[in-house]
This record gives C-alpha cells, sequence and structure tokens, in this order.
C-alpha cells in the first residue's frame, strides 16, 4: 500500500452527507467513544468487536477525567456504512459508555499517533535515516554508535510512510500508540 | 435510610427494597453468609432448585408472566457457569434478571482457589450488564443499579458478582432512593415527527400489516392494550413472532396468525405482498425474514424499537422510530385520532379480501388418523378444553413448540414463555414453574418434547417441593423431531443420533417423583386422559405418545423466502438447496 493512499472516508469532509448507507464499500472511521472509567469497560468494547466480528485497525484508551472517572476510548474500525452503524448501535447501548462520535463524519477531526522506531545500521544508512528523520520532524530519543530510536508524531499516513523509508535503512522494532483523535474548532 | 450492616444482609434487604418476593437459587460455599440471612427472615421466598440452569429458566418463566425481573442467587465457579445457557436465553429474548453469584474472597481472586471462575469474565457477553463488587460499601448502589439496568429500555439479565469477604464485612446500606442511578436512561419517547410520518403512512396503505414482536410485551400490558386498539380501529391485519403471540388476541379480527419459519402461509404471504410492514418490537430474526434478498420487497417498512441496534441490523428499513411501543402507540394513535381516523377503506377491503383468499388455504390442515395420535391432534384438543381457562403455557424446543404456536390460541400477554432466540432445549420445565410459583392458581403448561424435557427433568423435585402443579404434556415421538424432519429435508433421510434410545417410563418416573403420572396413546382416550390431567390438583407428567415421523408444517426453507413454503402434503426430499444448506 502506497503511504499516501488516502483511506475512503477517513480525510474528505464535505458540507453534505453523501454517503450512502446501502453502499458495499468499505470505509475506514474513527470512532471516539467516552466510557466509565471502570473494571472491565475496555474488555466490554473489544469483546463487542471480536464477538460480533467487526474488525478494530487501532484502538487506544486512557482515563481522561480522572474526578469524572471518564475514559476516552479511540476505535479506528472498517466496514460497509451499515456495518459501522451497527458498530455505533452496539457500542452506544453498552451500559458503561455515554457517547460515541463518529469522527469521520461528524466534521474535521485531527488524528494522531505517535511511534517509536528503533533502527540499526552505520556509514550512509545511519545518516540517511538521520536526515529523513529531520525532514519527518522526528526527534531523536535514544541513540548508540550503531542504533537510533526515532519518536515521530503524525497521522497514521505519516507514520506508514516513515516506516515504509526506514526499512531498508535497518529497521528493525517499532512500537506505535494508535491513534488519538479529537474533532476540530468548538 | 442509611444503615450499617453486612454485605450478606445488604443483599436482602436490597431485595426486599426492590419488592423482590421470590428467589430461585441454590447454596454453595460462596454464597453461604447470604443463605445465612435468608433463613433469618421470611419476607422472600427461596426455592431451592435441582440445578443452577433450572434457577436461570424458573427466573424467566416468572419475570415473563409477570413483567417484574426474576432473581437467582448461585454460588460461585460451577453455580455460575451453569446458570451460562439462561443468561444467554434471557439476553437472546429481552428478559429482565438480575443473577447475583457468590464469588471467592477477594484477597484469592486470580489464584484459581476451589469454585473460583472469573464469571464476570464468562458472563460479560451473556448478560447486560455485570458487576464484581470488591467493596461492601459499593455493593447496596450496585444492587439498586442492577434492577434499574435490568428493566429500563431493552431488558435484560444482568449479573452481580459478590466475593464472600465482601459479604461478611460491614458497610453502609442506602435504600434505593438514595442510590446514584446510573447515567443508562433509554429514549422511551418517540420522535413525534417520524411518528406522524407514519400516520401519513396509515392513511395511505393499501396492503398494510403489523408485525409485532415481545417487545410489545416487554412494554407492559398497556402497549397490547394499544395495539389492540390501533389495529381494530384501523382495521389492519396482525402478525406476531414467536415471542410476541398473545400480545394481539387470537381471537381479534386482524389475527393472522404467528409468522417465520413455521408461520402461517396468510401471515407469510401478507408480509411478503404487503406495502407498509409496521415493525412493533421485533428484530428481523432470521426465523423471521427467510432469504432476505426477497424479503417483503415491494413494502415500505416502518420498525419501532426501543433497542437503536435493533434498527438495520438486518433489514433497512425506510422509517425508523426509537422509543418504547407503549409510548411511541400511545403518541401514534393520538396523531392518528387528530387527524381524522383515516384509512385506505377501498384498497384495505381489497386486501383483506385477498387475505381471506390465502386463508382458504387452510395450512395447518393435517392428515388425521384414529389409530394413532397426531401431535397436530394432541394440541387442538389440549386447546379446546383448556382455552376456558386462564392458561400459562411453556414450551421447549422443537417441532412441539412450533405446534403449540400455530395451534394453542393466546388472548392475553405473559400467557406464553418460550425460548425463542436462544432455542434452549430444557426451558419449559423449570420456566413453568417459575410461572406457577408467580401464579398459584393458574392453570401451567409445559408443552414438551420428550427429548428436550430430560434436558431439565431434575427440576420435577422443585415442583414437588414447592407444591407446583405445573402439567408437564409431552409429546412423546421417541424423536429428536426437528433434527429428524431436517434430516429427512435436507440429508436424504439419514437419520443420525436423532431418535430417543432408553427413554424411562414416564408415569413410573412420575410415581418415582412423588407425583401422577398419565400415559396414552389412543385418540379416543385423549380427551379424558387431558381432562385426567387438568382435574389433578397437582404436577403432572403426561406421557403424550404420538406419530414419530410427523413434520412440522408450513415451513420455510432455509435461504427461500415467504412465498416459498412447503405444505402439509408436500414432497420434502431436496426442499432445501445448496445456499440454505449452510443455515440453520
Amino acid at each position: 500500500m502506497s503511504a499516501l493512499n488516502i483511506k475512503q472516508g477517513s480525510t474528505s469532509h464535505s458540507a453534505y452527507e453523501l454517503r450512502d448507507p446501502h453502499a458495499e464499500t468499505v470505509e475506514t472511521h474513527t470512532l471516539a467513544v467516552m466510557v466509565d472509567n471502570e473494571a472491565g469497560v475496555l474488555a466490554r468494547v473489544i469483546g463487542l468487536f471480536s464477538g460480533r466480528g467487526y474488525n478494530i485497525d487501532s484502538l487506544t484508551v486512557a482515563e481522561v477525567d480522572h474526578k469524572g472517572h471518564r475514559s476516552r476510548i479511540t476505535v479506528v474500525t472498517r466496514g460497509t456504512p451499515g456495518v459501522i452503524e451497527q458498530i455505533k448501535a452496539q457500542l452506544g447501548r453498552l451500559v458503561p459508555v455515554h457517547e460515541v462520535h463518529d469522527l469521520t463524519v461528524e466534521g474535521p477531526a485531527v488524528e494522531r499517533e505517535l511511534a517509536l522506531f528503533k533502527v540499526a545500521g552505520t556509514g550512509e544508512k545511519r545518516v540517511e535515516a538521520l536526515r529523513l528523520a529531520d525532514i519527518f520532524r522526528a526527534n531523536v530519543v535514544d541513540s548508540t554508535l550503531e542504533s537510533f530510536v526515532f519518536e515521530i508524531t503524525g497521522t497514521v499516513e505519516k507514520i506508514d510512510a516513515f516506516a515504509d523509508l526506514m526499512r531498508p535503512l535497518g529497521l528493525i522494532d517499532v512500537a506505535r500508540t494508535g491513534v488519538a483523535a479529537l474533532a476540530r474548532g468548538i | 435510610m442509611q444503615q450499617q450492616m453486612t454485605g450478606a444482609r445488604m443483599v436482602v434487604q436490597a431485595l426486599k427494597d426492590q419488592g423482590v418476593e421470590v428467589v430461585f437459587g441454590y447454596p454453595g460455599g460462596a454464597v453461604l453468609p447470604i443463605y445465612d440471612e435468608i433463613f433469618q427472615q421470611n419476607d422472600i421466598r427461596h426455592i431451592l432448585v435441582r440445578h443452577e440452569q433450572g434457577a436461570v429458566h424458573m427466573a424467566e418463566g416468572y419475570a415473563r408472566s409477570t413483567g417484574k425481573p426474576g432473581v437467582v442467587l448461585v454460588t460461585s465457579g460451577p453455580g455460575a457457569t451453569n446458570a451460562v445457557t439462561g443468561l444467554t436465553d434471557a439476553l437472546m429474548d429481552s428478559i429482565p434478571l438480575v443473577v447475583l453469584t457468590g464469588q471467592v474472597p477477594t484477597f484469592m481472586i486470580g489464584t484459581d482457589g476451589f469454585q473460583e471462575a472469573d464469571t464476570v469474565g464468562i458472563t460479560r457477553p451473556c448478560t447486560k450488564h455485570n458487576w464484581l463488587v470488591k467493596d461492601t460499601d459499593r455493593l447496596a448502589e450496585t444492587l439498586h443499579q442492577a434492577f434499574h439496568i435490568a428493566k429500563a429500555g431493552r431488558p435484560g439479565p444482568v449479573l452481580i458478582d459478590i466475593p464472600k469477604d465482601v459479604q461478611f464485612a460491614t458497610g453502609t446500606y442506602a435504600g434505593p432512593k438514595q442510590a446514584r442511578l446510573s447515567h443508562y436512561q433509554p429514549q422511551v419517547k418517540g420522535d413525534i415527527d417520524a411518528i406522524t410520518r407514519l400516520v401519513e403512512l396509515i392513511e395511505q396503505a393499501e396492503r398494510p400489516v403489523f408485525y409485532t414482536g415481545g417487545g410489545v410485551i416487554n412494554s407492559g400490558p398497556g402497549a397490547s392494550q394499544l395495539l389492540c386498539e390501533l389495529a381494530d380501529a384501523t382495521g389492519f391485519p396482525v402478525t406476531s413472532t414467536l415471542m410476541g403471540l398473545g400480545a394481539y388476541p387470537a381471537s381479534g379480527k386482524g389475527w393472522l396468525g404467528m409468522l417465520g419459519m413455521h408461520g402461517l402461509y396468510e401471515a407469510n404471504l401478507a408480509m411478503h405482498g404487503c406495502d407498509l410492514m409496521i415493525n412493533l418490537g421485533a428484530r428481523f430474526d432470521d426465523r423471521i425474514t427467510g432469504r432476505i434478498a426477497d424479503f417483503s420487497p415491494r413494502s415500505i417498512k416502518a420498525h419501532v424499537d426501543i433497542d437503536p441496534s435493533s434498527i438495520n441490523k438486518v433489514v433497512r428499513v425506510d422509517l425508523p422510530i426509537v422509543g418504547d411501543i407503549g409510548h411511541v402507540l400511545e403518541d401514534l394513535l393520538k396523531v392518528w385520532k387528530a387527524r381524522g381516523r383515516k384509512v385506505n377503506r377501498e384498497g384495505l377491503a381489497k386486501w383483506w379480501s385477498q387475505i381471506e383468499q390465502w386463508k382458504l388455504k387452510n395450512c395447518l390442515a393435517y392428515k388425521g388418523s384414529t389409530t394413532t395420535i397426531k401431535p397436530q391432534y394432541a394440541l387442538e384438543r389440549l386447546e379446546a378444553l383448556t382455552s376456558g381457562h386462564d392458561r400459562y403455557v411453556t414450551t421447549e424446543v422443537g417441532q412441539h413448540q412450533m405446534w403449540a404456536a400455530q395451534f394453542l390460541r393466546f388472548e392475553a400477554p405473559n400467557r406464553w414463555m418460550t425460548s425463542g432466540g436462544l432455542g434452549t432445549m430444557g426451558y419449559g420445565l423449570p420456566a413453568s414453574i417459575g410461572v406457577q410459583i408467580a401464579h398459584p392458581e393458574a392453570l401451567v403448561i409445559n408443552v414438551a418434547g420428550e427429548a428436550s424435557w430430560l434436558m431439565n427433568m431434575q427440576e420435577m423435585g422443585t415442583a414437588i417441593q414447592f407444591r407446583a402443579p405445573v402439567k408437564q404434556f409431552i409429546l412423546n415421538n421417541e424423536r429428536l423431531g426437528m433434527v429428524r424432519q431436517w434430516q429427512q429435508l435436507l440429508h436424504g433421510g439419514r437419520y443420525s443420533q436423532s431418535w430417543s434410545e432408553s427413554l424411562p417410563d414416564f408415569v413410573k418416573l412420575a410415581e418415582a417423583f412423588g407425583c401422577k403420572g398419565i400415559r396414552c396413546s389412543d385418540p379416543a382416550l385423549l380427551d379424558d386422559a387431558i381432562a385426567e390431567m387438568l382435574d389433578h390438583d397437582g404436577p403432572v407428567i403426561f406421557d403424550c405418545l404420538v406419530e414419530k415421523h410427523e413434520n412440522c408444517y408450513p415451513m420455510i426453507p432455509s435461504g427461500k423466502a415467504h412465498n416459498d413454503m412447503l405444505m402439509g402434503d408436500a414432497g420434502v426430499e431436496g426442499a432445501i438447496q445448496a445456499g440454505g444448506a449452510v443455515l440453520v
């Protein structure tokens, strides 16, 4: 897959809702799910996806309101428009779920992911890795004479692109956080 | 009211404060403190079952026949795992249950302790919600929330796992009014614009049909009354799913009978040919729709459901209305009346004459016999001899269940308890006991097959101990009838493992349990035998020996459409083709 491949439905925003609910095309959607931060809530969400055969491309979760015991789960999932609607309805009826937002259709949103890349090499490859990291505004967070760990933040596509470039330069390990996303504006 | 008390006492106090009168349960090590509290009070009656699955089905029968949540108390480990089938059954059929399980003490959780199981993990996908309570101070609130969640919105089973040290420890009890309820407040009022749009469709429709489901019954008796009022005032025909039988009376002038795989010809053809389908609290189950691509191809579909996830799940609808059936029907009637109670009389008259034509098919006809009791005949006679009673019927799962749905007629909601979604063999006997406990004076009959009945027959002990005079009407064909029927249709008549070998003598079995046993194999003696069953003041096991190879018709074979039904005299071999064979 080309690093610049724009995923359907995930980046283009129109003033009009033009999605055909009967379409059989598979779309990628980013959902923000506000939940009570209680024991087992993540298992409930994951169990819903596995039990009903839905996809999870990435999933992040952390408490965002300590006083209110509220966590935010960001799920990137794939499905036909009908399946996406089902996923949202099924999430919505879980008891600890307060809100489900489909950031892909509700309006413009920013989506960011953080990743750590360990690249091993010497000589020209090492120099090239560092140069590319600079272009991608990745930070060096660890360095030995034979390796770097780069920290990069950006869209999924940007991180995919960076990974594609690092692979021939000695990429030996990757850690990615999954997507965190917020709607733009207020 | 705030008081200090032990967790175990809190459980009993919360049940009392929630108006619980009866608990179905089975003691064990991890719930001993709660059983000790039950021992020391007289407000809550405890029904001791013989197997935890039986407890859950009893609670389902209790809940379905009263509209109140059924309560179950079982121990940790095997007590909880034995409850899983019942929980799944209740989830599929939207039955409100509160199930309390004991758990090993908190400090032992995760050590593979004796009778430890990850109960909340195991039951997460088969409950509406569940909790592990690790702090006695949280217990009262959790108990009150559990009742709220079991009943609110689309009802369902909830489970609270209570470690033994939490039961012993002392904490603060608060009553239901003080409890902080969850944010969980499903929408009950339907969108008034959508309701008005539905009224417009009702005014114009030439070939309308009400397709009603268990949601009407769950919404309460008021919803059933409103349905009758609306259906009778509009003159629209009504068909119902298995779960919805009784919401509209079988004697009502709009009644078409049950629809679906073994539904009536006229009901299925009305669904296929209608121009307006009004789905009230049903969920387009695969037993109902047949082949989706050919499901009611020319209709506008409206769907009223309290669960947004039911809408557009299987069949895309044109007019979704999220809300409680009772509330929506009330608003719908108001708007329809205010707009002048209009319907398309001309269209309706034509539609009814078409339906009358379909009825002439007499789709439930079967070949009678003077020597063998036909199962259909047995149910016709049971219907004739019991229709005067305020009768409650439960069933097991299989052919007898479908025949009961076809031949028994229900005039009121909450009188028909059957395992619809999950199709749990072994449901009917315990469910009948639960119904009888709730309605001690009523006539409660479990229409059973011998194979299903054997799955939970230990509960006869419970019936006898608690003097529940349940009538077990077993249509004994010495076969797993529905499995055998499918093997005939799909597998060349190779009846793999579908006969009941080494059956007990049911009359002697009745005597062994200490109740009455009746056997009948002669159609001429059947009425007297049924009368004897009804006259007996106590539980009865009725062994009705019926035709062994009778098939249940009409039938929409898997993968076929509503207008492609098999009738009683049809050739059946090869009826299910490759595409349908993978379906169940």
